[in-house]
């Protein structure tokens, strides 16, 4: 029986984190039309920006002492200095090195946040969601 | 399989706080939830549970038996009350979303004869939660 549980349960801890960022869908691989025909408005050559919402998962084993997964201040505190003090008010393309090359979609920016939390030691990263808009959201596993 | 999804709103009050800790040692790891007077919150749980849908009513479960279930196990239990006094299952334990989510679970799961419990997600406010599945569940 785990700390966590017992009874084959996994108990999951999920918080959420607000950023404003802005961005521009853009693929140096496609000619300017297709970028046009492909993203649409998001590919404005100005950018423009959205309110993210980014929902981070992680399990693990409940402490006895404090009744956590892991300290909400250690994770905030890690998420605050791995992600949103990068991408909160920036612009996506040209302030975050990753979105040089990589086309700041909210697939990949899934996949970066996943690659930036997974360092967080006190619980094991289950999956990260991002909400674009409130009818626009993509998640993330690592798999 | 479907899976079906009841959500009920509680308000209870809280306090964070470890006899075995100091007072320092308290306010370093719960901060503002230490506060010796307490707080509360607004909790949101979404019960959800799986099954296959009974061929004579269409309905993995009847509805109507979940909100009364909710009402007696969860609502009557813990709206308006103080998590660390007056909930029996709590006692002994620092009253965390994970906690409470915990014991939740273990009220609600063996009286759900209709279809299985499948997850229940508490939300203490909308940005943090506490989710239990079963193991292997995978659940999104």
């Amino acid at each position: 029986m785990s700390a966590a549980g017992g009874a084959g349960i996994e108990i999951v801890l999920g918080r959420r984190y607000h950023f404003a960022a802005s961005h521009r869908l853009h693929s140096a691989k496609l000619s300017a039309e297709e970028n046009r025909r492909v993203y649409g408005k998001c590919n404005n050559p100005h950018g423009h920006g959205h309110n993210y919402v980014l929902e981070v998962q992680v399990s693990g084993e409940v402490d006895a002492a404090t009744g956590m997964i892991a300290n909400l201040a250690d994770l905030d505190a890690f998420v605050g200095r791995e992600v949103l003090e990068s991408f909160d008010h920036r612009n996506l393309n040209e302030e975050v090195a990753a979105f040089r090359d990589v086309v700041p979609t909210t697939e990949n920016l899934c996949k970066e946040a996943y690659a930036r939390i997974k360092g967080f030691g006190a619980a094991r990263l289950l999956r990260v969601r991002i909400e674009e808009t409130g009818n626009n959201s993509f998640e993330y596993d690592g798999k | 399989m479907i899976t079906i999804t009841r959500k009920i709103e509680f308000s209870a009050s809280h306090r964070y706080d470890n006899p075995a800790f100091s007072p320092e040692e308290n306010r370093r790891v719960f901060g503002k939830c230490n506060n010796p007077h307490g707080h509360g919150h607004n909790y949101t749980l979404e019960v959800t549970v799986a099954g296959e849908p009974d061929p004579q009513t269409g309905m993995v479960l009847d509805l109507k038996e979940l909100k009364e279930l909710l009402e007696r196990e969860v609502m009557r239990r813990m709206d308006h009350r103080h998590l660390n006094f007056e909930v029996p299952e709590l006692a002994g334990k620092i009253p965390t979303c994970e906690n409470i989510a915990q014991v939740l679970w273990e009220l609600l799961e063996p009286k759900i004869t209709q279809g299985r419990l499948h997850k229940i997600r508490l939300y203490e406010s909308p940005d943090l939660y506490a989710e239990c599945r079963r193991n292997g569940t995978g659940g999104a």
